[in-house]
């Protein structure tokens, strides 16, 4: 990041002398702006999950440069929101972008520095978390925390009766856990199936293991988990082997899309049957998109939201990147 | 503060009623037992008292280290980030090592090895730079806390480091296998303890601890080798980090940056629950195991209910924390008029 910033005041400074130079530079200027500069910014991987989403970030780079030679991607990560709201300065004033895509550290402190590129005339796609004002986005690319919810239960109903048993283990208390979980519990309603008790294991596989344990020393019968994320799952997993409670049908359902997980499922595991795809990879999409949105005949501005797919050994093998650190 | 001869005396004057500085978190820790089985009976169930024995081992072999550091008048906030770091250092090994050496034994004893010397070269560094460095035990591991995080984020990619399913089986008996119906950890938590309270209450060692975290000053001119003392009792608590990992590892076989978050700090609650001074100067090894139970038991009774509501478990946890403490920290002087 310091490197990038001492790029960045470098670039300012010759900038300026440029500028006092005249109109000969200028020239110079608009050549190097035929280039269509599309940056790209998102939070510092710190979790599997974000580690993906840096993954294929990059490997969207590569692919869209290699098609579009005019296409020249920036890609930009920040360890926290005042990080990123500079970075985004820096790609007006120094790259000059022409679009920006962006996943926000968080809504509330982004929102202003986002809209302050819109007024540079920049295309926005904004990925994931959505900005706290409406209307500042051109696109929105978002995986659906409802939807996983909805397809997780949805699952559940295909494979339990009336009367059996399941715990939930979700996420850290958030919008987002919330969304999953009400939905879920919507659709799990008046199917009866009994949810025992629900408990926060923070997507974590720790967290997992202990949550488990205890519902296992609590509830003698127990026919299904909801474990809303892959990481969860893992824990969930170690614990019903420990108590070996891991026959008799039990099965475990997580979320996200965990390159391990889906070649469990591929090997056809029984324990964890299915995956519900909350991907990292819809920073590529949102990338795609926004490249179409300068490329395509087509009209690209709106929603586009992911489907909470449901992976099945089946399908596992279109969601399975083994180079991918998540 | 409380120095050794104050604690000598008031113990002496105490003994003819009822200690609660002694039996303050005993008590503390019967209460939460007598409330979780009127919640639920399954829990002083085997099984669940297995599992909460278990799982207080990563967090009270780290607190024995912990008690040493604080009695000597310091502090180690890089514990938890050390865990991590190291745990992320002895699966990419192992992982490395299945080549040369196979997926055997070796191969096991190799990275446990290596997670011994690591923790106490961590455990060095930290008291050299307090000590020799002279720099405030709060700031060197703060410093060291952010540093070990940030490289096991740096060797997982961001991701998370799984240790090859080959060698999982070979080590996963560490964690889960019992020897006389008690789990591994617990046999090495027991010998951590017990090692810890022969140290601290039998040696010279012990003594020089609680006399530096009295009075630095006086311990100097008594000609005690303060910065050697010091460095030790950091060395002490790499050392028992170590411990923890090598239990800690075989359990899920994976490290990642959200490995060991906030140990540091239930450590050092685990200490203050137990009775030893944050200030130095007195410490309580069978107060900090007592401590470390406590912990654990509030999350498990936490997660035996649905009375209360998820979003209030860190207010639950923080209170019986508070109570705990308070119980043991009063002047409590029951059948003895004034």
């Amino acid at each position: 990041m310091a490197a990038l910033k001492e790029e960045a005041m470098l670039m300012k400074k010759a900038l300026g002398v440029i500028a006092v130079t005249g109109a000969l530079a200028f020239a110079g200027a608009a050549v190097a702006q035929e280039k269509i500069k599309i940056g790209v910014s998102y939070p510092t991987p710190t979790h599997a999950w974000a580690a993906g989403m840096n993954w294929h970030a990059e490997q969207a780079e590569k692919r869209l440069e290699a098609l579009y030679p005019d296409v020249d991607l920036i890609l930009v990560n920040s360890p926290d929101p005042e990080a990123q709201a500079s970075a985004l300065e820096d790609l007006v004033s120094v790259h000059q972008i022409d679009a920006l895509v962006v996943l926000p550290f968080e809504s509330e402190p982004l929102t202003d520095p986002v809209l302050n590129v819109k007024k540079s005339g920049a295309w926005i796609t904004v990925v994931d978390r959505g900005l706290s004002q409406p209307g500042i986005e051109d696109l929105y690319v978002a995986g659906n925390n409802p939807e996983l919810g909805r397809v997780s239960a949805q699952y559940m109903k295909t494979r339990l009766k009336e009367g059996d048993n399941i715990v939930i283990l979700r996420g850290i208390p958030t919008v987002i856990d919330n969304e999953r979980f009400d939905a879920f519990m919507a659709e799990i309603e008046g199917s009866g199936i009994n949810v025992l008790d629900h408990k926060h294991a923070n997507w974590n596989r720790d967290d997992g293991f202990e949550v488990m344990q205890d519902f296992l020393s609590r509830f003698p019968d127990i026919d299904a988990v909801w474990a809303q994320d892959d990481d969860i799952a893992i824990g969930v997993v170690a614990a019903l082997k420990q108590a070996g409670r891991d026959g008799d049908g039990m099965f475990v359902v997580g979320g996200a899309g965990m390159k391990e997980t889906i070649k469990a499922i591929m090997d056809g595991e029984t324990l964890i049957p299915v995956d519900v795809l909350y991907p990292p990879a819809m920073i590529a999409t949102a990338m795609d998109q926004t490249v179409a949105a300068f490329k395509s005949n087509g009209p690209v501005a709106g929603r586009y939201i992911l489907g909470a797919t449901l992976i099945t050994p089946e399908n596992a093998e279109n969601y399975y990147f083994p180079d991918s650190p998540f | 503060m409380m120095t050794a001869s104050d604690d000598t005396a008031a113990k002496s004057a105490k003994r003819s009623s009822i200690d609660f500085k002694t039996i303050g978190p005993a008590v503390a820790l019967l209460i939460l037992c007598i409330i979780g089985f009127l919640l639920n009976p399954a829990f002083i169930s085997e099984g669940n008292l297995t599992n909460l024995l278990t799982r207080s081992a990563f967090i009270g072999i780290i607190a024995v280290g912990a008690t040493f550091v604080i009695t000597a008048g310091g502090i180690d906030l890089s514990v938890g980030s050390m865990a991590a770091a190291i745990s992320g250092v002895m699966i990419i090994i192992m992982n490395n090592a299945i080549e040369t050496m196979g997926s055997g034994v070796p191969t096991v004893l190799l990275g446990c090895g290596l997670a011994i010397v690591l923790g106490i070269g961590a455990g060095w560094v930290n008291g050299t730079l307090t000590t020799k460095g002279k720099i405030e035990a709060f700031i060197v591991t703060l410093g060291t806390m952010g540093i070990y995080r940030s490289l096991v984020t740096y060797f997982a990619d961001g991701g998370t480091l799984s240790l090859n399913f080959d060698i999982r089986g070979t080590y996963r008996p560490v964690y889960y296998d019992t020897f006389l119906g008690l789990p591994f950890p617990v046999w090495v938590f027991i010998a951590v303890a017990i090692c810890g309270w022969l140290l601290l209450n039998r040696t010279a060692f012990g003594r020089y601890c609680t006399a530096i975290g009295s009075n630095e000053a006086v311990a100097r001119y008594s000609a005690i080798n303060v910065d050697r003392v010091k460095t030790l009792t950091y060395v002490i608590q790499g050392l028992c980090v170590s411990f923890a990992t090598i239990i800690y590892v075989p359990r899920l076989g994976s490290a990642s940056a959200s490995t060991g978050v906030l140990w540091e700090l239930e450590a050092i609650a685990a200490v203050i629950i137990g009775g030893t001074v944050l200030k130095g100067g007195y410490g309580r090894v069978g107060g900090t195991i007592l401590g470390a139970l406590i912990l654990t038991t509030i999350g498990n009774i936490l997660n035996f209910t649905d009375v209360i509501s998820n979003y209030l478990n860190g207010t639950m946890q923080g209170l019986i924390i508070i109570v705990a403490v308070f119980l043991q920290r009063s002047d409590w002087k029951l059948g003895k008029s004034k």
